[in-house]
């Protein structure tokens, strides 16, 4: 099956690592797939909060050029990583589902540019593709360095399966640990797998956004994780480049490596750090290089 | 082509009912009266402000001596609250109760329309169609079936054991079929009981040791019933006795077996105390069991797995009670009722993993808790947490698996009141702070409000709230090997973390998993969350739609131990139809016209009452009457049409149509009745 790649805003700069290594990782386990063309904004949650029907409109208009660029394919299966354009895909496709009226005026909106949208769209997050359609057994197949000994806290963030995911449990989601498993590491009992981590607020109400932050990096480190792997651009961000800011306010010395899910399968699969994006970390995470052995691992 | 009953022509009383203001708001009742005067047939059309008072039905039982009817038609309410009553009337007067129709007008017109030109008019239609339909009908008799005198009660709980003692004790035999071991069900689990603190043992157990000895009940434990057939009055059950390996009429319960067991540890989780403790493979599952037989679980016994255990239970029973090659026994007996009381089951914490059951181990179901705080239970009554330390804090989470959309909607009944219960008994044995969490206390019943009262002065918090998770990760530094319980506290506005060393979930009610097997069984209906449906939620509470079969207790619904007791008047609804000796069915039953059935068998599947079967010597289709519910499913499938049913010919349904059809501006060919 082929599926189409829809990155938003958010994987072409600052998560530009995240769309990295998730594109090796497809290319390495030959996942078909094709950039969605002309895709726009999302819209994020913040667009959300302030004009519903006109973010409902420029979500959609996503959905329909999907349909537009796959109308000759059997199945439309489109990839989102970004937790937040993945949440507010579903949302719009749930809502335009279940509000006729709304559907009226974003057809209309869409029909102004040629578009139309049927809501053929299955919108799907990597984490799903990768457990559910490729499949954990073919994942421990294709791993080249089992990733022994590391032990890896799974941090979904909010939006990633909640609250209208159906590939997983919105309150004790297990996919990324299965992954973890699959490819020989060690998933960490913890209980705040779903907990936010400060979002946007840590740009903007830095007494608000930071100790959501340090409670997660605080926990994973005392449960003994080598490694927080996660789902969504914004997640890494806060819980990596706030780390020394993090350290100033609550006199610890929290040193943890943040990466993305994507990054931590690819090393399993072989792909160099590089072709990861991880030369892009701000915190190396050490433990894990110590682990890959035996490959030809660039260390960056 | 329509037969009478001694007269010829038909004629036919129309009666219209106001029903006070009910219809005639809505309906103008004396213009529908002209207009059926103007029909063919009808020889007296009236309104009447109440057709089923007392001179409302003399004027139908006077007209009907005066003007010779032969046909009656009232429209008025649902026929389901007045059908019996307009028939029985007519019956009076002489006229066989099958010639009277009833139309709806109140339900189907008056109350669902409000243009009152309009409603006059569907009236009118509706009055025309019955009268239409009633030229066809024909005198039916009533079958009379005689009734089996003994009663089939399956689930020996508390609901069980009251209806068994019940019908007993009113002189009438009871086969009481429990699964498990021994009767007693969930109340035999329970610590005390809401509101009056007394013990459920204290309580339970004198009734279930008078169930096994009263000479009118057959008490059959670890059996289950495996089919029946029949009908009301008639049913033919088999109950496989699953083996003990221990003859019932030997053993007497010195347990000697048990303390001579190779096994000189118990080592297996304990299914009574709900693997709080443990049990040796040869085990009784507790003290007051009912029967006081002991029995072996081969999961786990040695010389079912390998056959070389030395078999010092067998040495140590000198009643040689022991019988290791016992198999299963199928008894057959004949009951006329039925009382299904199976209860419920407790809902699994599991699937609400905000919670951390399973995982964090000082979480414990409600049900757990009742073992803890028990004397007879796992810990002599001790309550401790599972590293055996006495909590010094409590959290008591209100609606786990109730009220929520997540899990099941519907509230549990029970859980406020024993969480206040719990929360009294964990104070008494610990002295901890108990917080009980809760969304709305719910304690309607009689002494429950005082009850909730008591509690409250006695120090127990109250912190209104659903708890958003328990966890085991720290803020702060008195959090550290803790629970901490996070909750929205909405009477203050705050989210608060309360720590304490153990929590208990309040789990809900729900139906067990196989109810939906049991419902296919007994040809009942479940409602949507899968409970047992009553007939009739106010009405006929414990009655089934199927004849004879009645529910009683939690399978019903959630309900504490007062309502399972008065609910286990379900004994009363069956006492009263064994007493009568005989039963009338209805006659509107299906028949098989045996000369133009081609035996193609199709009938024979779609029937849900097994009503239908094949006689093997002429190759025809046969249907019992009294299985029939004339639901009209074979009548409709036969694909040679040659299935008729009661009250529904094709000619009586096609009068009607015609009659209908004259609304949808369809004016057929006025028939010429046949005045033979």
């Amino acid at each position: 099956m082929r599926y189409l790649y829809y990155p938003g805003c958010s994987l072409k700069c600052t998560g530009r690592s995240y769309e990295e290594s998730l594109l090796a990782v497809l290319k390495a386990l030959k996942i078909d797939f094709v950039e969605l063309n002309d895709w726009n904004c999302c819209g994020a949650t913040a667009y959300m909060a302030v004009d519903e029907s006109k973010a409902f409109a420029i979500a959609s208009r996503n959905l329909a050029l999907a349909e537009e660029q796959f109308k000759n394919e059997k199945e439309i299966h489109i990839i989102a990583p970004c937790s937040a354009c993945y949440m507010v895909l579903l949302k719009t496709q749930n809502y335009l589902a279940h509000n006729a009226g709304e559907m009226k005026k974003i057809q209309s909106a869409l029909k102004e540019s040629g578009l139309s949208y049927e809501g053929k769209v299955k919108i799907r997050h990597p984490l799903d593709v990768l457990v559910n359609d490729f499949g954990l057994k073919e994942i421990t197949k294709a791993v080249k360095h089992h990733l022994k000994g590391i032990k890896v806290a799974s941090y979904y963030g909010c939006q990633t399966v909640r609250p209208l995911a159906t590939f997983d449990d919105a309150r004790e989601p297990v996919s990324m640990d299965e992954l973890v498993r699959a490819i020989g590491a060690e998933p960490v009992d913890w209980p705040l797998k779903t907990r936010c981590c400060g979002a946007s607020l840590t740009g903007i109400i830095e007494q608000v956004g930071l100790p959501l932050s340090y409670i997660i990096l605080h926990e994973a480190a005392k449960r003994r994780a080598d490694v927080v792997i996660t789902a969504c651009p914004l997640c890494q961000f806060n819980l990596e480049c706030y780390q020394t800011e993090i350290n100033k306010n609550y006199q610890n010395d929290l040193r943890i490596g943040v990466i993305y899910f994507s990054q931590l399968l690819g090393l399993a699969l072989g792909i160099s750090p590089k072709e990861l994006g991880m030369q892009r970390l701000f915190v190396k995470p050490e433990g894990v290089y110590k682990a890959v052995k035996g490959g030809e691992t660039v260390y960056v | 082509m329509y037969s009478t009953n001694g007269n010829n022509i038909p004629r036919i009383g129309f009666y219209i009912c106001h029903c006070g203001h009910n219809i005639a708001s809505i309906v103008d009742v004396v213009e529908v009266q002209k207009y059926a005067a103007t029909l063919p047939g009808v020889t007296v059309s009236r309104d009447y402000k109440y057709m089923c008072s007392d001179p409302g039905q003399e004027l139908i039982q006077q007209d009907i001596k005066e003007h010779n009817l032969n046909r009656i038609v009232v429209a008025s309410c649902s026929p389901l609250l007045h059908e019996h009553t307009f028939r029985l009337a007519a019956e009076k007067a002489g006229l066989n109760p099958y010639y009277f129709h009833m139309v709806n007008v109140r339900e189907n017109v008056s109350w669902v329309h409000d243009n009152k030109e309009q409603a006059t008019e569907k009236a009118k239609d509706l009055a025309r169609a019955a009268i239409k339909r009633v030229f066809f009908h024909k005198p039916l008799e009533k079958k009379t079936v005689q009734i089996k005198p003994d009663v089939l009660i399956v689930g020996g709980g508390i609901a069980g054991i009251h209806s068994a003692l019940t019908i007993a004790n009113a002189g009438k035999h009871v086969y009481l079929v429990e699964r498990e071991p021994t009767i007693g069900g969930h109340m035999a689990m329970f610590d005390k009981t809401f509101p009056t603190l007394d013990c459920a043992a204290c309580i339970l157990t004198p009734k279930m040791s008078a169930v096994k000895s009263h000479p009118n009940i057959t008490l059959w434990t670890y059996s289950e019933v495996e089919k029946i057939d029949g009908f009301v009055g008639n049913y033919k059950a088999t109950i496989k006795r699953k083996p003990r390996y221990v003859n019932e009429e030997l053993c007497v319960g010195c347990l000697d077996c048990i303390e001579a067991c190779i096994y000189k540890e118990a080592k297996y989780p304990d299914e009574f105390n709900l693997g709080l403790s443990k049990r040796k493979p040869i085990y009784i599952p507790f003290p007051q069991a009912t029967p006081q037989v002991v029995l072996f679980d081969p999961e786990t016994c040695i010389d079912f797995k390998s056959h070389r255990c030395k078999k010092t239970c067998i040495e140590a029973c000198e009643r040689n009670a022991i019988d290791l090659k016992q198999t299963a026994k199928f008894e057959e007996i004949e009951v006329g009722t039925v009382i299904i009381s199976t209860g419920f089951k407790t809902y699994d914490p599991k699937l609400s993993p905000q919670y951390g059951y399973g995982k964090l181990p000082n979480v414990y179901t409600s049900l757990e808790i009742e073992r803890l705080v028990n004397a007879s239970g796992p810990t002599a009554g001790e309550v401790v947490t599972r590293d055996g330390k006495k909590p010094e804090s409590v959290g008591i989470i209100h609606c786990v698996g109730s009220r929520d959309e997540k899990s099941n909607k519907w509230c549990s009944r029970v859980c406020c009141m024993y969480s206040l219960k719990l929360a009294h008994l964990i104070k008494e044995h610990t002295g901890a702070e108990v917080y009980n969490f809760y969304i709305d206390m719910r304690t309607p019943g009689k002494g429950y409000e005082e009850f909730y009262d008591k509690f409250m002065n006695e120090g127990v918090h109250f912190i209104r709230g659903r708890v958003a998770e328990v966890t085991d990760w720290a803020l702060v530094p008195e959090e550290e090997n803790k629970l901490t319980i996070r909750v929205e506290d909405t009477l203050i506005g705050v989210v608060r973390r309360i720590p304490v060393d153990m929590v208990v979930l309040s789990v809900g009610l729900e139906p067990r998993e196989d109810a939906s097997e049991i419902r296919r069984m007994f040809n009942i209906s479940c409602s949507s969350e899968g409970f047992f449906l009553e007939r009739h939620p106010k009405l006929a509470p414990v009655n089934t739609f199927t004849d004879g079969i009645f529910i009683a207790g939690a399978c019903q619904g959630p309900k504490d131990i007062p309502d399972t007791v008065a609910q286990a008047g379900a004994a009363a609804e069956a006492l009263s139809l064994i007493s009568a000796g005989k039963i009338e069915l209805e006659p509107n039953t299906a028949q098989v016209i045996e000369k133009y059935c081609s035996g193609c068998k199709s009938c024979i599947p779609l029937c849900p009452y097994t009503a239908i079967s094949f006689k093997e010597d002429i190759k025809k289709a046969y249907i019992n009457e009294a299985l029939c519910k004339g639901c009209g499913t074979c009548v409709a499938a036969c694909p040679s049409g040659s299935i008729t049913q009661n009250m529904f010919e094709d000619e009586q349904i096609f009068s009607e149509i015609e009659g209908l059809l004259k609304f949808a501006g369809i004016e057929l060919e006025e028939k010429e009745v046949e005045h033979a």
